[in-house]
């Protein structure tokens, strides 16, 4: 999707309506993490610098901060993940944490797109 | 349902195949809800049976009960009889796994043998029956034990400002880092300095410890050569002010977690020094620098030491930890209070704010876990300087023993040699798919298979499946060998394709495999009445 960015860290941001971005995880952190079994969300109406940690996932193996690639401020999160951490693992439609709404779009710019997102995963170990 | 049947349904639920209970429902339970001698254990609240009161009292007269009368009946305190109480206890104990029942190799917590003379001087009646109220020139062999000891571990950090009261080990980083933050607020700079730099390597509680302080964490990356480099810690220092003034300071276990020696440590506090701010070294791994190297001399401002870790002391659920912190000559005005002094007459007091007018105040109450520097000090005296140095001499050689031996077996991401700990990760054992992987975590249920306590997992979090293996320099090299083939056999049964049977171990110990992801999501905390 032209439209799906992703993140060293392995966020992903989604661009669902002009300057509103839906913020997840990428299958590979939902993988790296294992089972989830608790999701921290950010409030509505807060802001986030790029590079802020705007969420905590924790797992049994250990908690991660979530960082925002892109500034803004949250409109929506996703409470189901309140209730149901691990729909985090369905897919971003349904495992979204927050949707931001960007201050400053070019930020995306910055951002890898799926095929070097996966050439990145190559990389790694 | 009835406290019998309970018996039998817990024991069925945990699979204890006894034939006396497998078919009956309603029978008589025979079995008493044990297998052979070894007792499926209930909560006193299953045990209870109102005609065998624990003590028989008569009820209070002319005066309403501690409890309440109606509160009493709620709460439904337990009736059980002494012997039951006591067999209660003692039947868990037994459950439990600990140092004096086998190798404890559980890495980053230093689980040696605690000797038991420590234990004997810590009964003598003169330290174990005072007061911590007593008029101080009633307990001056107290203080001057306090006192002494405070000596040696300044000795041996070369950081001349020691104060004892911290509880334990995050309670002494606690301490550290307020004492740096008052050194700032007495130079006027708190406000400025804001941010504080840990490796990722570092152990959860600092990171916590600094958020607590008013710090943000910046965090150093040392995944490459799982190593701090003087570049990636430069480029932590100067990010936001090309000075560094901006940093308070930083947080460092030396050693760090993945049990490597911080190479490049002196040239980074250099630079830390030159920005103005304070290096506080996490104590935790300090059983591979004693009698061997002194903190101070590569750089630390200020640092805890877990006399529960390094000095035997006992833990683990064996006993309180005690974290005393360790500071500069610079540093000491600002030590949290009291402190252990000495008058011109010799005697021994508690030096409070009077005599530390910017103290940064009272972290507890009275002077720290007292049982605990009498056995630190038991320890010290009784291995001498030469013994401490052996201390740590050994320990780093048993852990680069147990390394040398496993590196063909399990992966070594970062080559040795290691100092008191070694650091391995699951990689070798990854399967075709992910479903014959055999993890970390199965490696550890098979170790509680084989009657060891499993190595530390998943930490530290630099890389994916890590366990931190820590021998301890109290184990033989029998002992050692007798890991290292049990860690051996695993491999080995891995490589042959045995791997399903590592996804349902542990068979024989009191619970088998748990679900953990259920217990995080759905946690029981408290037993209630509704679950009878």
């Amino acid at each position: 999707m032209a439209d799906t960015k992703y993140t060293k860290d392995h966020e992903v941001v989604h661009i669902e309506d002009g300057n509103v971005a839906v913020l997840g995880i990428t299958a590979y952190a939902q993988d790296a993490l294992g089972d989830l079994v608790f999701v921290e969300l950010p409030e509505v109406g807060a802001s986030f610098e790029k590079g802020d940690e705007f969420a905590v996932v924790e797992s049994v193996k250990t908690a991660a901060e979530v960082y925002t690639p892109v500034s803004g401020e949250i409109v929506e999160i996703n409470d189901r993940l309140n209730d149901e951490p691990e729909a985090i693992k369905i897919s971003l439609e349904e495992g979204w944490i927050a949707k931001i709404r960007m201050t400053d779009d070019s930020e995306l710019d910055a951002l890898m797109d799926e095929a070097a997102y996966n050439e990145y995963l190559e990389t790694l170990d | 349902m009835g406290a019998e049947l309970h018996m039998m349904q817990d024991a069925k639920d945990n699979q204890m195949e006894d034939s006396q209970t497998e078919d009956s429902q309603t029978g008589p339970v025979l079995n008493n809800g044990t297998r052979a001698l070894r007792y499926e254990e209930q909560l006193l609240w299953e045990r209870e049976f109102h005609d065998t009161p624990g003590v028989d009292l008569p009820e209070p007269q002319g005066m309403p009960l501690r409890t309440g009368d109606a509160l009493r009946e709620d709460v439904g305190l337990p009736q059980v009889s002494e012997p039951e109480v006591l067999r209660h206890f003692v039947r868990l104990s037994t459950l439990n796994y600990s140092i004096d029942h086998g190798f404890f190799p559980l890495g980053s917590c230093t689980m040696k043998h605690n000797p038991r003379v420590n234990e004997k001087l810590a009964r003598l009646p003169g330290f174990a029956h005072i007061h911590p109220m007593q008029e101080e020139s009633t307990v001056q062999g107290a203080l001057e034990l306090m006192y002494r000891l405070q000596h040696y571990l300044a000795e041996l950090t070369a950081l001349p400002g020691v104060c004892l009261t911290p509880a334990a080990g995050a309670h002494g980083e606690l301490a550290g880092m307020m004492t740096i933050r008052r050194a700032h607020e007495a130079a006027g700079e708190n406000e400025t300095r804001k941010i504080v730099l840990i490796p990722d390597s570092a152990h959860g509680t600092n990171p916590a410890t600094a958020v607590i302080c008013g710090y943000k964490v910046r965090t150093i990356p040392t995944k490459e050569t799982g190593r701090l480099t003087q570049a990636a810690f430069e480029e932590a220092l100067y990010k936001t002010d090309p000075d560094g003034k901006d940093v308070a300071g930083m947080m460092v276990t030396n050693p760090n977690t993945c049990g490597l020696f911080e190479s490049d440590i002196v040239g980074i506090a250099d630079a830390l020094h030159a920005a103005g701010g304070y290096f506080y070294c996490d104590g935790a791994n300090f059983n591979a620098l004693v009698g061997k190297v002194r903190p101070g001399d590569f750089g630390v401002d200020v640092m805890h030491i877990n006399l529960h870790k390094t000095f035997s002391t006992p833990h683990g659920g064996g006993g309180p930890g005690s974290g005393p912190i360790c500071v500069t000559e610079a540093l000491e005005p600002y030590l949290p209070i009291p402190v252990v002094e000495q008058d011109i007459n010799g005697a021994y007091f508690l030096a409070r704010e009077k005599s530390r007018p910017e103290t940064l105040g009272k972290l507890r109450g009275f002077v720290g876990q007292f049982g605990m520097h009498v056995r630190a000090l038991a320890y010290m005296l009784s291995h001498g300087a030469d013994g401490l140095k052996e201390v740590s001499e050994n320990a780093v050689l048993n852990a680069n023993y147990i390394l040398s031996q496993l590196k063909d077996d399990y992966h070594v991401p970062y080559d040795g040699p290691c100092m008191h700990e070694c650091m391995v990760t699951d990689k070798l054992q990854k399967g075709e798919t992910k479903d014959d992987d055999v993890t970390t975590l199965d490696i550890a249920k098979a170790l509680v298979e084989y009657g060891y306590h499993p190595m530390t997992t998943y930490f530290p979090l630099v890389l994916p499946g890590t366990m931190l293996i820590e021998p301890t320099e109290t184990e033989t090299k029998g002992t050692l060998d007798k890991f290292i083939t049990v860690m051996m056999h695993i491999a080995s049964e891995v490589r042959a394709g045995n791997r399903d049977q590592f996804h349902h171990y542990p068979q024989s110990a009191p619970r088998r495999r748990l679900d953990e992801v259920k217990a995080a999501r759905h946690p029981v905390l408290r037993w209630s009445s509704d679950q009878a």
